[in-house]
């Protein structure tokens, strides 16, 4: 048996810890602060249940119920004219709270005003479409699918928008290694040749300082270079003259006798 | 010579000098591995920002149409691909379709680190080396290599091509 490692959090390693390190908050300010984001605020409460809002760096922050986003956008939309939904994705808090927080950044031309409208799902719940409101959501949410395995109920065309459609595994999870897991590492080779030429072309190398200089077949010394897979040398290597001794017939000859250096650019 | 005779003039051809002999002596290999290396025709196929440095080398200031490269924009016309950029891993099998529809003899020039191992881009999503799905001539180094690089990595390959045999049985390539 292979001994066992945690990969849930794969990604969250930092390089040193500070003892005495806080995570840095953006402050909060109350939404009275502003007047057009309290009107706002003040006709959507009296909709839907909004279980805090906040305003963090001028945008107002609202977290909702998920059942109300659909109709929580319409009103967004229609009676306070954040007619513009320029981003929409996912977060992933799965390792802390097990849950992912769904954000929705909206703009309003007319008020000159953005906020972001926000809730939580557990792992495996479904979020609903807002594509019948705002149609830029299409794409986000087929990348939100694509990149942590949310689903969007009744979305037209509910597709992987970025990864291939074969690929297995969501880039954005947490959990998600950097490098790939095993098919996506694999996923080339697959494909293309099929499983049986894995054993052909070998493992990936992944480690960028990784220095054999006894390999010549995947790597050269520079300024020692041979051939492929022969024996390493310490002599400099000569590349000679950019043509054959003799020459090569009709294509003037070019030695790095003649060759011209300009002092300035042409 | 006795006085007042008639003076020829000397004139002597010095066959094997001098060009004297109005036939020129090669082999079938060399002349036709002459044309191939001076009509190398690269695929006009660009991935990432390395093709903007190839773009550069095709245009007049850097003027690849002096060593008979001019691109072409088929795979069918073409004998050389150069892979300039990143492959990413749902393009890979794009690679490796162009290239299986280049006729034989076809070389490859791999240029820049991505194309060469990955490169900066150690991710999930990008081929580590183009040497994985299709046989590499060329390696050529550089984030993006300069147009001159890109022109001394044709000559080198040029010189390649007049090395070997035309007539050689196509090698099983590892890969194809």
């Amino acid at each position: 048996m292979r001994a066992y490692s945690n990969k849930k959090n794969a990604q969250a390693k930092p390089y040193f810890t500070d003892r005495f390190y806080t995570v840095p908050q953006i402050p909060k300010e109350d939404v009275s602060s502003d007047e057009i984001f309290a009107a706002d605020l003040e006709l959507l409460s009296s909709k839907f249940e909004i279980s805090d809002s906040f305003i963090q760096r001028g945008q107002l922050v609202m977290i909702i119920k998920p059942s109300d986003i659909v109709a929580f956008m319409k009103v967004l939309k229609d009676e306070l004219e954040y007619t513009f939904l320029s981003e929409m994705s996912a977060s992933d808090f799965l390792e802390k709270d097990g849950e992912f927080e769904i954000f929705y950044q909206m703009l309003s031309l007319k008020k000159r005003k953005r906020l972001r409208v926000k809730y939580r799902i557990t792992q495996g719940d479904a979020v609903d479409t807002i594509t019948d409101v705002f149609k830029s959501a299409d794409w986000a949410e087929r990348e939100m699918y694509d990149m942590f395995g949310i689903v969007a109920n009744n979305h037209p065309y509910m597709k992987r928008l970025i990864m291939p459609d074969d690929w297995s595994g969501h880039p954005l999870l947490k959990s998600y290694p950097l490098i790939g897991d095993e098919a996506g590492q694999w996923y080339e080779i697959d494909t293309i040749f099929g499983k049986e030429y894995r054993e052909v072309v070998g493992p990936e190398i992944r480690d960028t300082k990784r220095v054999d200089p006894k390999d010549t077949k995947n790597f050269a010394r520079v300024g020692h270079e041979v051939g492929y897979g022969e024996k390493p040398s310490n002599k400099p290597t000569d590349f000679g003259e950019f043509q054959e001794e003799g020459g090569v017939p009709l294509i003037t000859r070019f030695t790095k006798d003649n060759q011209k250096t300009l002092s300035r650019r042409k | 010579m006795e006085e007042g005779s008639i003076r020829m003039a000397q004139h002597q051809v010095r066959y094997l000098q001098d060009g004297g002999l109005p036939v020129a002596l090669t082999t079938v290999d060399k002349l036709v591995q002459w044309g191939r290396s001076n009509s190398l025709w690269p695929l006009t196929y660009g991935l990432a920002c390395c093709a903007i440095e190839m773009m550069a080398t095709g245009a007049s200031r850097y003027d690849f149409d002096r060593f008979g490269t001019i691109f072409r924009a088929s795979p069918r016309q073409a004998d050389v691909m150069v892979v300039a950029g990143t492959l990413t891993k749902k393009h890979a099998q794009f690679l490796k379709r162009l290239y299986d529809q280049m006729t034989e003899p076809k070389w490859v020039i791999s240029m820049g680190s991505c194309a060469n191992t990955g490169g900066m881009f150690n991710t999930y999503a990008t081929v580590q080396g183009v040497d994985r799905i299709i046989p590499v001539d060329i390696y050529l180094p550089g984030c993006a290599p300069r147009p001159e690089t890109l022109q001394y990595a044709l000559m080198m390959l040029q010189k390649k091509i007049r090395r070997e045999s035309a007539f050689q049985k196509l090698k099983p390539k590892r890969l194809v």
